[in-house]
Parts: C-alpha cells; sequence; structure tokens
C-alpha cells in the first residue's frame, strides 16, 4: 500500500474531526481563558480573617480616627473612623493611602550607621545595641567635656508624650535646646499670649460660624485638621453660609469660597485693620463691651489715624466699597469667624496679621463664644514625676538657647528658622542634634541654610521612619515604628475647639527591625546612666505611656478617643493692643527678598491636600492623584497669569527655569487667570530628592528656592514669597 | 484529453479510496484516544495532601457536624479550612500512633506553621461567594457542592490543573464536562443552574448577620424580599 499525499491528508482530517469531537480543544480554550486571568505578576492578596482595628491617624496634626481593615495580619485598608469627634467617617488621600507608608519601599527596616560620606547612601547594618551604644558614647564624651548644651534635637511639635520625652531627656542631659518643626500654631500661641495674656491652644468653633473670613487658610487645601474643615465647609455650604477667601491666587478654597478677593500679598494684616476701620466708624460693635476693654482707645486711634478704606484700598489693591461691604457682612453676621494662617499653616507667617486678625475677632466679640475663637487650656496629662538635675546639667540649662528663643525674642518658645543664621554665621554650634518625626532638610524654607548648618553638626541622629531627606543625611537612623505600628497619644488636633485626647494604637506587628522613638530615648539615657537614667524611671515607652494617660488608658484603650467634657477655656484680659501692634503705626508689608530689576516676579507657595510637605511624603497613591498643571512628567508647573506670562514671552506649557535670590529650578508654564498678573505660584510639597522612585525627583522643592524673613517681634519666619524671574529655556 | 489518460485515472481512483478511508479512521482514533484519555493525564498534576485527613473519625469525635470547624465567624464569613490554632486545640500533643499524626503534630504544631492544604474548592480570588448566604439562609447542605468529602477516610489525590493551577474539582473528573451530581462540578454554569431556576424569596431583615454582607442584586430588591434567581446585571455578585 502506497502512502501518498491523499493518505496523508485523509489522516490529518480524521485526526481534526477527532479532536474536534474530544474534549481538548473545549478544555484548553476554557483553561487557557483562567491562565490569562492569573499572571504571576496579578496581584492576588490571600484570603484570610477579616477584622477591624481602631487607631488615630498621625500623619498629619489632624488628628483623626481610622479603621484599618485586617486579613489576618495583614492591613488592607484604612477608612475613617465613624463617630469620631474630628472626622466621623471622613478621611482625606493621605490617610487613604497610609498603607503604602507601612508597606511601602521607603521604610528603614533596621538601624543603619553612614559609612560613606553624608548622603551618600552607603550604610551598614547594625543591631539595636549597638546603635544605642554609637549615641550613648557620643552623648557621654560630650557631657564629659562640659558641654551638653551643644547638643539639640527637633521634633514635630511640642506637644504629647514624645515631644515632652525629648525635652525630658535634653533638661536631664542639660540642653535648652529643644526645638520644633515651626507652624501657625507658633503664631497662634503667641497670639494667645500677647492678646489674652494665657497659654492656650487656640480653638475654631468652626461648625456653628456663619460667616467666614479667610485670611489665605486653604479651608480645604489642609489647613487646620483637614477633614474636620472639609466637613464643615460641606456644612457651611449646606446652610448657605457665607465664606468669603482673601488671597492673591484662586486656590482650591477660594474657587469653593462665595466670594473670593484677590489682594496683593503681605497686605493682610492692612485689610483686617481697614475691615475695624469700618466696623469702628459706622459703629457695628458692642461699644458698651468693647469700649472699655483694655488697649481699645489705642486700637481705636491706630485704625482711625492709619486704616481709612481709601488708604487701605491702595494698600491691599482691594476695591473700598468691597473693603466697606467686607466689614459690614462680617460684623452683622451673628456668628462671624475670622482665621488666619496661610495654606495649610505649615509656615508661621507675621505676627502683625495674626495679631489684627485677633483683634477682628475680638471687635465683634466672638472670642470664647459660639462660632468663634476659643482660647483652650491643653489638658494637662503629661504629669510625671519631678527629678534631679546633676551640676553639668544645671550648667547646660543655664546656657542660652542657640535659636535665640526666649531671649532675644522673649516670646518665642523654639525658631528653628533661626538656626541655619547662627550656626552658619559662626555665632553657635551644635555637637550633635536628634531629629524625630521631622525632616527640615527638606520641609524648612531655606533649605540650602539649613543644609549647610547641618554640614557642620558632627554627629546627626535621625529616628525617621522612612528614608527621607534628613535622615539619608544623618549619621545614624534609628528608625521609628510607623504610625499604624506603634501606641502613641494624640493630643487635641488643630484648631478643635474641645479637647480629646486620641490613642493610637498598633494596627499590625513592626514589620521590620524597628524600634518605638520613645523607646529609643528610654535606652539612651538608662545607658547614660546617673541622673539622666534617673529622669525616665519607665521600663518602655508603652508603660510609660500607660502610667502617663492613667484612668483614661482603659477608656482610650477601647473608644480610641477621649474627650474632655469640660474643656477648659481660658480667658485673661484681652487687650487689643499689644506691643506687637506697634509697628503697624506706619504699615509696610513684610519685606521680601531679592531686587525688583532682576527679579520682576514674585513667587508664592501654594498648599495642596494633595501635596503632603512636611516629615510624610506623597506616598505612590497620593502623588498619582497630582494634576498635571501641578506637576508635567517630572518637572514642576508654575502658575502666571496671562497677561504676566506675555509681557515675559512665556506660553503655556514651556520650559523655562525660575530663578530667586536663593536659587533656581527647572519649571513648566502654565498659564492661570486665577492669579494675580505679577505673581508666580509653585506648589509646596514636590522636589523631593530622598523616599522612593515614587517620590523623588518629582519637580522642584520650593523651599530651596525661598528665603526667610525675621518676624521682628516673633523671630519666627514671615517670609510669605520671594522676588523671581523666569527665563526661556 | 486521450482515451488512455481515462483509463490511468480510474485505475488510481480505484486503488486509493482504501488507504484513504483507513488513514482517515486512524487519524480519527488517535485524536480521540489522545482528546480522552492521554490528555488528561497530561493536563492534571497528581499532589498529595501535606497529611491524610480522617473525615470520618473527626466528624464521629465532634458535636456540630461540618460547623465543628469549618464554623461561621461572628461576622457571618467563613473560616473554610480550620487554621492550626484551632486543630491545637484538641491535637497539643501526639493522640494515638497514626503517622500521620505523628507528623502534624511534630512538623507543624511544634514548630508553629500552618498546614498547607490544598483545597479541592479554591476558586480564582475574582470570584465572591457567600458560604452564610448559602448555608445559613437558602439553608442548603455542604454536600450539595461539596459532596460526600465527610464520610472520607483519606485525603483525596488533589490534581492540579498545569495551566491554570486550580483543582480538577473544578472542572469535574470527567473531562467531558459532564456530571450526574451537583458536587461535581464547581464552574459558573453549575452555580448558574441554580440561580437561573430558583425563585426562593427570603426576607432581608431577619438575617441573622449584616446586611452588607449580601451581594448587591439582594441589596437592591423593592420591599424586603430578595431572591436567588440571576437578574440582569447580577455579574457583580460573584465577580467583585
Amino acid at each position: 500500500m502506497k502512502i501518498g499525499r491523499r493518505s496523508f491528508l485523509s489522516f490529518v482530517i480524521g485526526g481534526a474531526a477527532g479532536t474536534a469531537i474530544s474534549p481538548l480543544p473545549w478544555k484548553l480554550t476554557d483553561d487557557s481563558s483562567i491562565w490569562s486571568q492569573n499572571w504571576p505578576w496579578t496581584p492576588v492578596p490571600p484570603d484570610g480573617e477579616y477584622s477591624q482595628v481602631n487607631s488615630i491617624c498621625t500623619l498629619c496634626p489632624g488628628g483623626c480616627g481610622i479603621t484599618v481593615r485586617k486579613v489576618d495580619n495583614r492591613a488592607v485598608k484604612i477608612e475613617g473612623m465613624k463617630g469620631h469627634p474630628v472626622n466621623d467617617g471622613g478621611i482625606c488621600v493621605m490617610g487613604l493611602s497610609g498603607l503604602q507608608l507601612l508597606y511601602g519601599p521607603t521604610r528603614v527596616k533596621t538601624p543603619l550607621k553612614r559609612v560613606g560620606k553624608r548622603g551618600e547612601g552607603k550604610w551598614e547594618k547594625i543591631s539595636w545595641n549597638e546603635a544605642i551604644s554609637e549615641v550613648t558614647e557620643k552623648l557621654a564624651e560630650i557631657r564629659a567635656q562640659g558641654e551638653p548644651h551643644t547638643v539639640g534635637s527637633i521634633v514635630n511639635s511640642d506637644r504629647g508624650t514624645v515631644p515632652n520625652l525629648f525635652r525630658r531627656f535634653l533638661t536631664a542631659y542639660g540642653s535648652p535646646n529643644y526645638m520644633t518643626m515651626p507652624s501657625m500654631q507658633d503664631s497662634y500661641n503667641m497670639t494667645m499670649q500677647l492678646m489674652q495674656g494665657v497659654t492656650a491652644q487656640v480653638g475654631f468653633d468652626a461648625e456653628n460660624a456663619d460667616y467666614i473670613l479667610s485670611f489665605g487658610s486653604g479651608i480645604i487645601d489642609g489647613w487646620g485638621s483637614p477633614v474636620r474643615m472639609f466637613k464643615a465647609n460641606s456644612a457651611w455650604k449646606v446652610d448657605g453660609k457665607k465664606v468669603v477667601q482673601i488671597e492673591p491666587r484662586l486656590s482650591n478654597t477660594a474657587a469653593k469660597s462665595d466670594e473670593w478677593i484677590p489682594i496683593k500679598p503681605g497686605t493682610e494684616a492692612a485689610l483686617a485693620l481697614g475691615i475695624a476701620n469700618v466696623v469702628i466708624m459706622e459703629s457695628l460693635y458692642d461699644k458698651e463691651n468693647i469700649d472699655s476693654q483694655f488697649g481699645f482707645d489705642a486700637f481705636k486711634e491706630l485704625v482711625l489715624n492709619g486704616y481709612s478704606v481709601e488708604k487701605v484700598s491702595n494698600i491691599t489693591g482691594i476695591k473700598s466699597a468691597t473693603i466697606v461691604s467686607l466689614a459690614k457682612n462680617f460684623a452683622q453676621a451673628s456668628n462671624p469667624l475670622a482665621i488666619c494662617g496661610k495654606g495649610q499653616g505649615s509656615t508661621p507667617g507675621s505676627l502683625n496679621e495674626f495679631v489684627a486678625v485677633h483683634a477682628l475677632n475680638a471687635l465683634v466679640g466672638n472670642i470664647n463664644k459660639n462660632g468663634g475663637v476659643w482660647a483652650l487650656s491643653d489638658t494637662d496629662y503629661i504629669k510625671w514625676p519631678e527629678f534631679d538635675l546633676d551640676s553639668i546639667a544645671e550648667n547646660g540649662m543655664q546656657k542660652e538657647r542657640i535659636d535665640g528663643a526666649g531671649s532675644e525674642y522673649p516670646h518665642a518658645k523654639s525658631l528653628l528658622n533661626r538656626l541655619p543664621e547662627v550656626i552658619n554665621s559662626g555665632d553657635g554650634f551644635l555637637e550633635a542634634i536628634f531629629v524625630a518625626d521631622a525632616n527640615p532638610l527638606y520641609s524648612m524654607p531655606d533649605s540650602k541654610a539649613i543644609k549647610e548648618a547641618f554640614d557642620s553638626i558632627p554627629f546627626i541622629v535621625s529616628f525617621s521612619s522612612y528614608m527621607d531627606e534628613t535622615a539619608s543625611n544623618a549619621d545614624l537612623i534609628l528608625p521609628n515604628h510607623v504610625y499604624l505600628e506603634r501606641y502613641e497619644d494624640v493630643p487635641t488636633p488643630v484648631g478643635l475647639q474641645k479637647n480629646i485626647i486620641g490613642l493610637a494604637k498598633p494596627v499590625v506587628k513592626p514589620q521590620f527591625n524597628t524600634k518605638n522613638v520613645g523607646d529609643s530615648l528610654i535606652l539612651i539615657a538608662k545607658a547614660l546612666g546617673g541622673s539622666v537614667a534617673n529622669a525616665f524611671p519607665w521600663d518602655s515607652y508603652d508603660a510609660c505611656l500607660e502610667e502617663t494617660l492613667g484612668s483614661k488608658w482603659d477608656l482610650l484603650e477601647e473608644n480610641r478617643f477621649w474627650s474632655d467634657s469640660n474643656s477648659k477655656v481660658v480667658t485673661g484680659e484681652f487687650n487689643f493692643y499689644p506691643d506687637a501692634m506697634k509697628s503697624l503705626t506706619n504699615f509696610s508689608p513684610v519685606s521680601i527678598e531679592g531686587s525688583t530689576i532682576s527679579f520682576p516676579l514674585v513667587l508664592i507657595p501654594y498648599d495642596s491636600i494633595r501635596l503632603a510637605n512636611g516629615y510624610i511624603g506623597n506616598p505612590p497613591f497620593v502623588i498619582k492623584t497630582v494634576e498635571d498643571t501641578v506637576l508635567k512628567g517630572k518637572t514642576a508647573c508654575v502658575e502666571i497669569n496671562p497677561k504676566s506670562a506675555k509681557e515675559f514671552g512665556l506660553t503655556e506649557g514651556r520650559s523655562a527655569i525660575l530663578h530667586t535670590p536663593r536659587g533656581k529650578a527647572k519649571v513648566k508654564i502654565h498659564l492661570y487667570e486665577g492669579i494675580m498678573p505679577g505673581l508666580v505660584a509653585l506648589a509646596r510639597g514636590l522636589g523631593h530628592t530622598a523616599y522612593d522612585k515614587y517620590l523623588t525627583d518629582k519637580g522642584c522643592n520650593l523651599n530651596e528656592l525661598i528665603g526667610m524673613t525675621e518676624d521682628p517681634v516673633s523671630g519666627l519666619d514671615a517670609a510669605w514669597g520671594i522676588r523671581a524671574r523666569l527665563t526661556k529655556v | 484529453m486521450s482515451p488512455q489518460d481515462d483509463k490511468a485515472k480510474e485505475v488510481s481512483a480505484d486503488g486509493a479510496a482504501g488507504p484513504i478511508i483507513l488513514f482517515f479512521i486512524i487519524g480519527l482514533a488517535a485524536s480521540l484516544v489522545f482528546g480522552w484519555v492521554i490528555f488528561p493525564k497530561l493536563l492534571y498534576s497528581q499532589k498529595k495532601q501535606p497529611l491524610d485527613f480522617n473525615h470520618i473519625l473527626h466528624v464521629e469525635a465532634v458535636e456540630e457536624g461540618c460547623e465543628s470547624c469549618h464554623f461561621f465567624r461572628e461576622d457571618g464569613s467563613f473560616s473554610g479550612i480550620p487554621k492550626l490554632a484551632q486543630c491545637v486545640e484538641c491535637h497539643e500533643d501526639v493522640q494515638g500512633e497514626d503517622p500521620n499524626e505523628v507528623k502534624f503534630v511534630e512538623e507543624y504544631v511544634t514548630n508553629g506553621r500552618e498546614v498547607p492544604w490544598l483545597v479541592y474548592a479554591r476558586q480564582p480570588d475574582c470570584v465572591f461567594f457567600s458560604h452564610a448566604a448559602h448555608v445559613k439562609k437558602a439553608e442548603m447542605d455542604c454536600g450539595t457542592c461539596h459532596g460526600h468529602i465527610g464520610e472520607s477516610e483519606h485525603s483525596r489525590v488533589y490534581e492540579e490543573n498545569r495551566i491554570t493551577g486550580y483543582s480538577r474539582d473544578i472542572w469535574g473528573k470527567n473531562i467531558s464536562g459532564l456530571k450526574e451530581h451537583t458536587w461535581e462540578r464547581m464552574k459558573m454554569d453549575d452555580c448558574a443552574e441554580c440561580h437561573a431556576t430558583k425563585e426562593l424569596k427570603t426576607d432581608v431583615e431577619t438575617l441573622p448577620w449584616p446586611i452588607n454582607w449580601l451581594p448587591r442584586p439582594y441589596e437592591k430588591q423593592s420591599g424586603n424580599q430578595a431572591r436567588v434567581k440571576t437578574v440582569k446585571e447580577a455579574c457583580f455578585v460573584c465577580h467583585k
């Protein structure tokens, strides 16, 4: 039998027919479709037991309650905690993305010791024992030389147990140089001190206010406790309450307000006094009560002589009629509220402005009133045993602070902004610095100067959980647990009008070889021995925290927050005319750096809820939400009015170099009708050089372009911008 | 064409018809054998469970049947295969002389390691299935889907599909995809068999677990009535 072509074809046809009536093609089709759904790179989370853990978010000073959904031991979702007095189920984009800070690639996983040059990124992994003894040896050496005051620390705020442990440590060790990151709270606290004579936290009864006059505060851009302000803003809209936003740029807050009043930047204090002028002239205030108040005559004289509507209109660029109607509406509202602190309030700003705005509140009688401004005495729950100082510590504590707070500037508690100048000019020096929960090398204005100052500090210890700019320039990193891995008390959130304490608790076990910064500090103190060790009688930070919170602990463990049912309002005699106001006799806006000839434009920063600009950098999810008018590819965009752009021959999307007296950066032009001609706006929170590949090298850091202007009264940074120039490339 | 050519063609046609049919049959038979017999053997790999588990023995020893070990958690979710912690409640020490028991205690209990059981009924991750809705509310028997696993003395061989990675139980033992009993197959069509026909109505408000445990179309029903019959837009009930 001859097997020919036909036989072969016949065999193939038979095979095909047989295959078609066998399960093979049908099963393979089905299987391959399932296979294609299961590529190895498709993430498939393992299933397990679901549970929910309540905690407090400490990514910003907002103090929101969070509910974390877990599958077995893995946290999979963060939501707002229902029933929490701050956010009642709400959450911001940053809070939502918190898991990326827990599981993401930017964590420091074990104690690290620098082996290369500073900032080179060469580290040696060391054990915790080695890390603690490295620090202890250095500190003991400095102490032995009788120079304990040359050790400083920088923490995020001065409230809560961790900052207080730092303060206690430095005191016992012998250094007054406990510094905190500056913010609008510094200015508000000082305003309370100067005008009401009280040490108090400022609280805004935003929910009950019915006319909100915001001097550039980014109500929905992250000011105060962000989720709470979002909710208040929504409620105002529903109830038809009025929001007036005064700022030179149409921010999100301005766009959502009832009235946006563009103002020449830096002249906000004049506007506040101009409004006061109309209120007084038209007798729109409670004469009986206010006229007799301390300093009111002087205030009245100042306002009537120096801040007539026409004059203020000239200074601020706002029409006289607008100022008059603003004043009338404000004074005639039943619960008017004036707030300040620009953007997210991450810079202290000019004290004049705070004092003038606060006087405006007092004028309409809303201090410690419904819908007004409250002076709250902070819940005094940190009562630790007294401790003795040895002679070295006593000598050290008698030395003046390096930043001049308390001496040169008697009202200030901490003036971190002055540190670079003092160190760089050779007026002072530090042998060692501790940095915790803060990233000054990125988030302080004039970051080049602060980098230079840090370069001359021989020993830098970072307690950061992340490889941020400061940590990557440190000599030693003792990584803290991230917020979802540790216990921590959360004092009353910024701007809340009632006292609450939150208790953050570990949602998951520590993922890496990290240690709570409180524990690190206790270990260092114990290793130093003597009176320093005696000041730290606790076995661990958790034990210290439990003891500190005392009878509140059980309730806090159950609810995660404790509301002070009798939040104490502190009342002192109101002073309408504190010394700080004297400089307002002849108004001149806070001067900014640079000459008008070489820098014809003015650069102002702006904040966005989608850009974190403090210690925490944007996690990948959040950076993805940034619009391409803010960050285009890897280049930051600057906003400029089309009129100004035309003048300099700039067009939309074009690359340019932004020069300021402090530095330069490559940017892209974004034409924006919503910004005053003559200004250039750049977002804060971009241009990181550290963290992970999702954040690094995206845009430019505004703080590298801007300088500092010392406020003559507070000593805090009052700069609101800097002169700038845009050149085509 | 010449007469000679015609003749040649006739001869050739006569002579080739046989082999052509023969080869057709050979091809047909070979592909049928390959498709029905060899292919399934190649497609599935045979895996042994880490331990041989005796269901009969366990069911006799516990009080609440399947739910003693495969229970519902407080929130209404289903625990599935027990975790080590549950087993340890009884098996902290070796009981009896079964080598599997010894292995279990020595390898897993002592080291605190979870037993990597191979799950016969594991569905793709995109499939959302609520045990509570089926077992608690519809009062379905475990065996309807899982068969008589509770009456087995030994763990079956786990056959893993080399392409998809899922158990053979999903497609069913029968490579043709046909089945005799409800538990012999767990593909979508098998779910649909009930869901396309059953008109069972339940009262949502009396459910003992949180309402958000119910898939969306149930919540969408007007009034308190819910039904299991798949309706338009019902895909997302199971495919989350």
